[in-house]
């Protein structure tokens, strides 16, 4: 029998080959996709998050657990798609116009990718018009914008109102973050959510989706 | 300590200088393009910024290369690596005049390497080739700075060293429910005894989210090492009023706390994003009637 505490602990301390073999070994033998899921690797990465907010895991511990998460739904998505089951919710995700910088990006992404979200990347200095084109073409229900700069956190504000002219606003919730960006700058721009954090900016994303 | 920061600190602390990139949008820099390659296309105010430093008091100031390794500088001409480092030191040089010392500005790649984006070996190739550059253009000292992840630092700091010049290294920290560990999670402590042991001629920190939460870190660090201690803090966090960025701290309140960075040990003062020849005439002006 598959050791199911040996594939939580996988994604706990991080060992991405663990984590793929418990969960090959646990679908062989037969277990059910979606139970593996809620019942083990999503707790899994609850603790990590808890443990991130209790200052016990920083960045590093974040990613790669991340990654062991990942590993594991890699085996576990096709079966899930094969039944017809959608993914928690699509996101698209990208670093505003005039913008390089990847790593927060990269982290909430991988984050997001972790709590079993599908998501778009869409890369560095995206435009307005890639944001509201990947929206429609990829059905998302949300998009997450990154910025670094002062300079380029008016971006953000670009992509909403072309959201907007688009007619697809309605349709998706917005979160943005980054070095410069805050609470108060997500009210004014009329964005639906801001995370300081890659781990917060899951529990956001689940909370604004009701996922 | 390495002679040249023994004999700058010889009278006390010293006043370094502010934000270079809130200048330069002040000048036209517009967004989205690479700040460094201003030191080729607009020279003349580039100039201008390390001018306005050094006449508000200044007794260091840096360069505009903050992004020029060859991997921050892949989309924008990694060819023009070595160029920009080198135009990057003459014209702070210049601007400087014997008045101040010119310490050369050595930024993150960019990369993480716990992700695999970037190897150690690119890591070190890179900051090599930058700090050769600097050095050899006429740097007094090099400062790698705004790290978030202590072995990257320590990679660049391993790179910089054969150039002979001091070498200081300056980390982010404002992560943890403290604010007081880098993004990576490492504590003052951690840093100041890896840093040391690597051969840092100093070390310190900048960024993060305002002097307030700077104090600190600074009076760890300094009870970590026996090395000189470089703080350079934010203006505090920045808000959008009207349209515009503000940052929210002003040049009097920041060098009214300089006094206490200075008690908790700091040798050199300056700032971080946010702050601007203002904050140094302030800081000059303060530390100076400071018993």
């Amino acid at each position: 029998m598959a050791d199911l505490q040996k594939l939580h602990d996988a994604i706990l301390n991080g060992n991405f080959k663990i984590a793929r073999d418990v969960t090959q070994q646990a679908l062989d033998e037969g277990a059910d996709p979606a139970v593996l899921v809620h019942d083990t690797m999503i707790p899994a990465m609850n603790e990590v998050g808890r443990r991130y907010e209790a200052n016990e895991y920083f960045v590093p511990e974040l990613l790669i657990a991340a990654r062991a998460m990942k590993a594991s739904l890699e085996l576990i998505r096709p079966l899930l798609a094969a039944r017809g089951a959608e993914p928690v919710a699509r996101v698209v995700i990208g670093t505003v116009q005039g913008d390089l910088h990847d790593i927060g990006k990269n982290l909430v992404a991988a984050m997001l990718e972790g709590a079993g979200f599908e998501v778009v990347d869409l890369g560095v200095d995206v435009p307005p018009e890639k944001f509201a084109a990947a929206v429609q073409e990829k059905n998302a229900s949300m998009v997450a914008l990154s910025a670094l700069l002062t300079t380029t956190m008016y971006s953000m504000k670009a992509v909403i109102e072309k959201l907007n002219s688009s007619g697809l606003r309605g349709k998706v919730k917005v979160i943005i973050g980054g070095a410069p960006v805050t609470q108060k700058y997500a009210d004014e721009i009329g964005a639906d959510g801001y995370s300081n954090n890659a781990n917060a900016a899951v529990a956001l994303a689940r909370k604004l989706l009701a996922a | 300590m390495h002679p040249t920061l023994q004999s700058l600190l010889a009278r006390g602390p010293v006043i370094t200088d502010g934000a270079w990139g809130t200048q330069m949008q002040s000048l036209g820099l517009p967004p989205g393009v690479h700040p460094d390659l201003w030191n080729l296309l607009h020279p003349d105010r580039v100039h201008e910024i390390a001018a306005r430093y050094v006449a508000a008091g200044s007794r260091v100031i840096l360069t505009n290369t903050f992004r020029s390794n060859r991997i921050a500088l892949s989309s924008h001409g990694a060819e023009k690596t070595v160029q920009l480092n080198t135009t990057g030191v003459s014209i702070s040089k210049q601007a400087a005049g014997g008045k101040a010392a010119v310490f050369a500005s050595i930024g993150p790649s960019g990369k993480m390497l716990i992700s695999g984006d970037v190897s150690e070996e690119e890591l070190s190739a890179a900051f090599g080739e930058q700090a050769r550059a600097l050095a050899a253009a006429g740097a007094d000292a090099l400062l790698i700075e705004t790290m978030t992840d202590l072995d990257e630092a320590l990679i660049a700091l391993r790179a910089a060293k054969p150039t002979g010049i001091p070498v200081i290294v300056s980390m982010v920290f404002d992560s943890g429910r403290e604010k007081d560990r880098t993004m990576m999670g490492s504590t003052p402590e951690h840093v100041a005894a890896a840093l040391a042991d690597a051969g840092a001629d100093a070390i310190g920190a900048n960024c993060g989210f305002g002097i307030e939460d700077t104090l600190p870190v600074c009076a760890r660090l300094k009870k970590a090492t026996h090395l000189p201690v470089w703080v350079k803090p934010n203006a505090g966090l920045p808000a959008m009023i009207d349209g515009k960025i503000v940052y929210s701290t002003t040049p009097e309140e920041f060098a009214l706390r300089a006094q206490m960075l200075r008690e908790a040990g700091a040798d050199f003062i300056g700032g971080c994003c946010g702050t601007t020849p203002d904050f140094v005439r302030a800081l000059v002006a303060s530390l100076r009637t400071a018993p």
